[in-house]
């Protein structure tokens, strides 16, 4: 089975400290990681590869700098990876971000197509159904296990609000997967020695076939028109009563409406 | 650029693995075999061995980068790997036929295998050249009989290296190498000893009861035994030297985040000079300690003579190991002593670096040596 993951380098976000001035994150110092949605997906892919064989390959989008992560991977034992870069890709929204990625993936062979449910700086969970879209193949998304391989169908859950759902589904399928649905592996002395001399093919505009109106910042339907740190807006008041008068208190700010009785 | 992967896998193997761990074994005084395993998942037991014998073939330095920063966090971890390491799988790498490292090095690399090596006797610590176990020739083996003690990793080990008197009108020249598999006949383990420090570590007495060992278990030449046990030692205390080194900066670490965040007088403690002159004597000898292992390393690697340098790397590093953790304890005042801030764990655990795989003493003996002959 061949497998793709596609995967984002995003900020470590416990480390990250907003500019108290600006209201911007401080990015400079702030450590880049996979995003841990696409990370559970790599090891979902790896695993998959011990028990089906076939091969994963990891496709990214991003600046240069994405390249250190790629090698990471390369680490942990994937077979390929691809770097989709170009000034012209900046600043593309993710309808846009879907539209290159998927004139790629069309270049490639696959069976499976797995993505992060989202990415911890974003937050769209957009990605991952439009690729699936212009690549016109079934999706499933948010994924808590992947259950096993029978021939062309894969069987997984997928979770929901409030229940688990088991699925079956015929391949070629992209599905989306959750960071805690796995531990994934570290990385290991074997493929870091052996397999990180591979090489990180990088692509550019001139390799795809895409209308440029479609791409980049001004190819993005959608702009982000202001970005600011929620403030934190309801008032504090101190008040000082016995615990009883408290308590009745703190019940009525909860449930305005309920009757508080004194106990007996 | 693998080297700095490498040493950020380590990192974060360490810190999410086996600092975890490192309280409850020593409390308990248990051997952390999951560690064990998963080591090996991630070729950490394999890495400076060509990848002929199952080995990563990573630089010497890389294994001393890993004994360093598992000793960081865990100084029992770090003594599992130097051992099986520096003790068992090198000297078969260095002095073994062909076969026997076909045979023995890729289960060692792969950590299917844990190693051992037992040396040391009773009456036989430094003067290592009075063994009493006795390893007669019975023409198609060796018949050994006697003991060992104080052998790291005994009990989990699969395979050892065992020293034992072949000729004793020989003297020195009459001590051969042999290479040891667990469920022989005749061999078996004592009790585990209760230490000061390094209580996760496994040691024990080994006992030889008229165990057979096949003639092709003899490693290197008949009577060159005594040869193999110090060069091999030589190696070793490059490994008990990066211990030494990963014990202190450990340590360290944790006082420095002390001192930053402890107030007293309405200020942290770090912005007093006193603890500011500590921390830079601390973190200076730190730093010298690591270049001397690294010379030492470096040295091997390059196949250059290194007893001294490793004799010198061993000797400063683990009076640095025990300075740095008491002055950590130190820094740290009553908290320091309480051993739920595992910071007195690294002092006990430092006291064994100036101990094992020859003692300061033995140190001074080879680098002096090195400089009167």
């Amino acid at each position: 089975m061949d497998i793709i993951v596609l995967v984002k380098q995003v900020p470590d976000t416990t480390e990250i400290k907003i500019d108290k001035e600006t209201n911007t994150l401080i990015r400079a110092g702030v450590q880049s990681i996979v995003n841990p949605n696409d990370l559970a997906g790599v090891e979902e892919a790896l695993k998959l590869k011990a028990r089906y064989g076939g091969t994963v390959s990891v496709v990214t989008m991003g600046p240069m700098q994405a390249e250190s992560m790629l090698v990471e991977l390369y680490g942990r034992g994937v077979d390929a990876c691809y770097l989709l870069s170009d000034r012209a890709f900046a600043g593309s929204d993710t309808w846009a971000t879907s539209t290159i990625l998927s004139s790629f993936l069309k270049t490639l062979k696959y069976d499976l197509i797995i993505a992060g449910y989202q990415a911890i700086d974003g937050d769209t969970a957009q990605v991952g159904p439009q690729v699936a879209e212009f690549l016109n193949i079934p999706q499933v998304t948010y994924l808590s296990e992947i259950v096993a391989l029978n021939g062309r169908e894969l069987i997984v859950k997928k979770r929901t609000d409030s229940e688990i759902l088991t699925l079956s589904v015929e391949l070629p399928v992209l599905v989306t997967t959750l960071a805690d649905m796995n531990k994934p592996r570290y990385m290991n002395a074997w493929d870091i020695y052996h397999n990180t001399d591979k090489k990180v093919h990088l692509v550019t505009f001139n390799d795809l076939n895409i209308d440029p109106s479609h791409i980049g910042l001004k190819g993005s339907p959608t702009k982000v028109k202001k970005t600011y740190v929620k403030q934190v807006q309801a008032k504090s008041e101190k008040v000082v009563m016995t615990p009883e008068d408290a308590a009745k208190w703190i019940t009525k700010l909860l449930y305005p409406y309920m009757e508080v009785k004194n106990h007996e | 650029m693998k080297h700095e992967l490498l040493l950020k896998m380590l990192e974060e193997f360490a810190l999410k693995e086996v600092k975890p761990l490192a309280k409850t074994i020593d409390e308990e005084e248990r051997f952390p075999i999951e560690t064990v395993q998963k080591m090996a998942e991630l070729g950490i037991l394999g890495l400076p061995y060509e990848p002929l014998y199952g080995g990563v073939g990573a630089s010497y330095t890389a294994y001393v980068d890993a004994v360093r920063i598992l000793s960081k966090y865990c100084a029992t971890t770090g003594v599992i790997l130097s051992a099986h390491t520096s003790l068992c799988a090198s000297p078969i790498h260095a002095f073994g036929t062909e076969a026997q490292k076909a045979k023995y090095l890729p289960k060692l690399n792969r950590g299917q295998w844990l190693g051992a090596f037992g040396l040391t006797e009773p009456s036989a610590g430094t003067d290592a050249s009075k063994q009493q176990t006795k390893a007669l020739d019975k023409g198609s083996y060796y018949e050994i009989t006697g003991s060992k003690i104080f052998i790291t990793n005994a009990g989990y080990a699969d395979l050892y290296i065992i020293f034992a008197m072949t000729n004793p009108e020989l003297g020195l020249k009459g001590i051969s190498a042999f290479i040891l598999e667990k469920d022989t006949k005749g061999f078996s383990v004592g009790p585990k000893e209760r230490k000061m420090g390094i209580r996760g570590s496994s040691t024990c007495e080994l006992v030889f009861d008229k165990v057979q060992v096949p003639k092709e278990n003899l490693l290197g030449k008949l009577g060159e035994g005594f040869k193999i046990a110090m060069s091999t030692l030589d190696g070793g205390r490059i490994g008990i030297a990066a211990q030494a080194v990963g014990i202190a900066e450990g340590a360290f670490e944790r006082a420095v985040d002390y001192v930053k965040t402890r107030k007293q007088f309405d200020k942290p403690i770090a912005s007093f000079q006193h603890t500011q002159f500590k921390i830079a004597d601390m973190k200076t000898e730190i730093e010298a300690a690591k270049a001397l292992l690294y010379q030492a390393a470096t040295a091997k690697e390059k196949g250059e003579s290194y007893s001294d340098k490793a004799a010198m790397a061993k000797l400063y590093a683990s009076r640095v190991a025990f300075e740095v953790s008491d002055q950590a304890i130190q820094l740290m005042g009553g908290y320091g002593y309480i051993r739920d801030f595992e910071i007195e764990r690294y002092l006990r655990d430092a006291k064994i670096t100036e101990i094992y795989e020859g003692t300061s003493e033995v140190q001074r003996m080879v680098i002096a040596g090195k400089v009167l002959r």
